[in-house]
């Protein structure tokens, strides 16, 4: 009969998180702004400490009952992990995040309490340097095949013969343009500079990311998208800075300003490319003809894996076809196994967003490790950002 | 006597464990670990790498920009929100009806309840192209483009940081003796004068208050200026999420906030001194 302390409350702690997962869920859920505003993490913690969000037990032998993932938003589809607590007794909680960066920097200052995550081609190296993660024990993965994947996408897993990390999905780095408000059509990185500074003048959006940003004006002059050199990248900043009295915005959460039509021109990957021409056909995705970013996302497991049983479990389950053709139908982007682009439907296999053709991909580089822990292209960003 | 004292000191200890303990585990710890980080190396990788160096301190002019972004936008959006709050908190506590006050009052407070980072997101919608600008293209009125300005910034500021502007107002107002404004009115000032020479200098401990609240909390702010204006304009609270989550360059990122700790206890003292100089020190009671 004895009160709750809850009825006081001006929401219950339930409620809140409803409230909350609604709106990770709902379109604001992009990697920036979780990041940007530490809801992923705080979701995160939540769940660990407070013991809000519902974590039934269930007894398993071997497994435990539950283990965590750090991975991207609406990246998986949601009844992945309900059928794998069904098979398995394993609850998986699914923390979000806002970068590489961010992981990294998370995993780097150590017990983040993850048994498996979601890292960037261009990052393997780097977690392996720095001995975060360790090589995967592929008698666990019965389910995966290394014949049946493009090495073109898996090569970054394998360092030195040593496989670290299988592959989720693929994608690439190119540009979104609403077409009635900009009816010329673009194929380059040079048109989405030009453009930016004349007929879309306060409608372009970057991201608020250097590896991209930089890399796409470094395209501009045709250098590599990587580029480390001090000449090519005073160059990308010369252009930078002169753009950016013309953008409407330096951010990676660009899809609430071109669905509002308040943006006319982003940066864009290929994700949120087929999101927003699903939803607005005039919307459409355009691949830099001088070439820019093609980049996989991988599973990895970390070497203080709590429960690396668990770990092993879910990415055995992940690489079932049969599970997997599902997670790319709910998240949108392009498999790297053949036996799940066999049981794609077609049009799925023909959105030239998501495959596009092979003239498009050939320009394309992957991210590379040094561009990623590089310190000058960071304090460039931070002066394109405070200029 | 000395059994008694000394039972007085142990219990007052006691009592103050508690918040001692939270200061040194929450405050002084990560203050420590703040200031050794901010005299190290980044590691190739990112992170921290020990080292001691005062090479993080003299490359702080790396940053002058975001600095001297943040001064502007601290005085200016506190002053901003002091003229919108200092209406509001006359109105409640000297010209609202008793029973409408608390009600008011609550009024000011409920926003509160929900995170800032909520309610500035839905100031997006409000402001972006399916918002206000919608509207207006209804009665005619075209292509008016409201978010990702100047002024949605400091519409933002306002909005976000106006009840802890209102409140301290609101407490010092609200303790205003109110036979002293009869008393200046009976004594021929004009209601300007008395008003300037009485309420406003009576009540100037609640504004300083509030300016330096606020004032303060913006120089960390980072929140409002990415959602509202775009991510154009970068403050320190923006180097510092880039510098510890994107470019992991924990050290220069610690000497930055070790920097902004110190420019936010000049401006408390200063605040403070002010204050007191202009009215704290010559209060003046009637009973």
């Amino acid at each position: 009969m004895s009160k709750s302390y809850r009825d006081g409350l001006p929401i219950s702690p339930e409620n809140f998180v409803d409230q909350l997962m609604r709106l990770k869920r709902g379109s604001i859920g992009r990697r920036d702004f979780l990041g940007l505003t530490g809801l992923g993490i705080a979701t995160a913690v939540m769940a660990r400490e407070i013991g809000i969000l519902p974590t039934p037990a269930f007894a398993a032998e071997n497994l435990g009952d539950r283990m965590s993932i750090a991975t991207w938003p609406n990246y998986h589809d949601p009844q992945t992990f309900e059928n794998f607590k069904k098979d398995t007794g394993v609850a998986v909680e699914v923390n979000v995040f806002g970068s590489n960066e961010e992981m990294l920097a998370k995993l780097q200052a150590g017990a983040s309490g993850w048994s498996l995550f979601v890292p960037t081609n261009y990052t393997i190296s780097t977690y392996k340097k720095l001995g975060i993660i360790e090589p995967l024990d592929m008698a666990k993965l019965a389910n995966f095949d290394g014949k049946s994947e493009d090495s073109r996408f898996t090569a970054e897993g394998t360092i030195d013969g040593t496989i670290y990390a299988v592959p989720k999905n693929w994608g690439t780095t190119g540009f979104a343009v609403n077409t009635k408000k900009l009816a010329k059509p673009m194929t380059s990185w040079k048109e989405f500079w030009d453009t930016a500074m004349a007929e879309a003048d306060g409608r372009t959006m970057v991201h608020d990311y250097q590896l991209t940003t930089i890399g796409n004006a470094l395209k501009y002059y045709g250098y590599s998208f990587n580029s480390l050199k001090q000449d090519e990248l005073a160059k990308a900043e010369e252009l930078l800075l002169k753009v950016k009295p013309h953008l409407f915005a330096v951010s990676s959460d660009y899809q609430p300003g071109m669905r509002a039509g308040d943006a006319w021109m982003t940066m864009c990957w290929t994700n949120d490319g087929a999101q927003l021409h699903r939803d607005i056909p005039e919307i459409a995705y355009v691949l830099g003809k001088e070439g820019g970013e093609i980049w996989t996302d991988f599973y990895a497991i970390p070497k203080d894996a709590p429960n690396k049983p668990a770990g092993y479990a879910l990415l055995n389950y992940l690489m079932n076809p049969q599970v997997a053709v599902k997670e790319h139908l709910a998240n949108g982007a392009p498999s790297t196994d053949a036996r799940v682009n066999k049981l794609l439907p077609k049009e799925v296999l023909d959105n030239p967003i998501l495959y596009p053709a092979a003239d498009l991909l050939t320009p394309l580089e992957f991210g590379a490790a040094a561009t990623l822990t590089d310190p000058g292209r960071a304090e460039l960003m931070a002066r394109f950002k405070s200029a | 006597m000395h059994g008694n004292r000394f039972r007085h000191n142990f219990l007052t200890a006691l009592l103050l464990a508690p918040a001692t303990a939270w200061l040194v585990v929450f405050l002084v710890l990560p203050f420590i670990a703040i200031a050794v980080f901010s005299v190290g190396e980044r590691a190739p990788e990112g992170g921290y790498q020990a080292a001691f160096t005062l090479a993080q301190y003299a490359n702080l002019p790396a940053r002058a920009t975001a600095f001297w972004n943040t001064m502007l936008l601290a005085p200016v959006g506190a002053l901003a929100c002091l003229l919108v709050a200092y209406p509001v908190a006359y109105y409640l506590a000297l010209r609202a009806p008793q029973r409408w006050r608390l009600i008011l009052l609550a009024l000011v407070v409920i926003p509160f309840w929900t995170s800032l980072l909520m309610r500035t997101y839905a100031w997006m919608y409000i402001l972006g192209g399916r918002g206000i600008p919608a509207l207006l293209a209804l009665v005619g009125i075209e292509d008016v483009r409201l978010i990702n300005t100047p002024g949605a910034v400091l519409l933002g500021i306002v909005y976000g940081y106006l009840p802890l502007m209102i409140l301290p107002i609101y407490v010092s107002l609200e303790r205003l003796d109110r036979r002293l404004l009869e008393a200046s009115a009976d004594l021929g000032a004009t209601p300007l004068s008395t008003f300037l020479g009485v309420t406003l200098k009576l009540s100037l401990p609640g504004v300083m208050t509030g300016f330096s609240l606020v004032m303060i909390l913006l120089l960390g702010e980072y929140l409002i200026p990415t959602l509202l204006g775009g991510g154009k304009v970068f403050f320190i609270g923006n180097a510092l999420v880039d510098l510890f989550l994107q470019s992991r360059n924990w050290p220069f990122g610690s000497a930055i906030a070790i920097t902004l700790v110190a420019v936010s206890v000049v401006v408390l003292i200063a605040a403070n001194r002010i204050s007191t100089r202009v009215s704290g020190a010559r209060r003046v009671d009637l009973i």
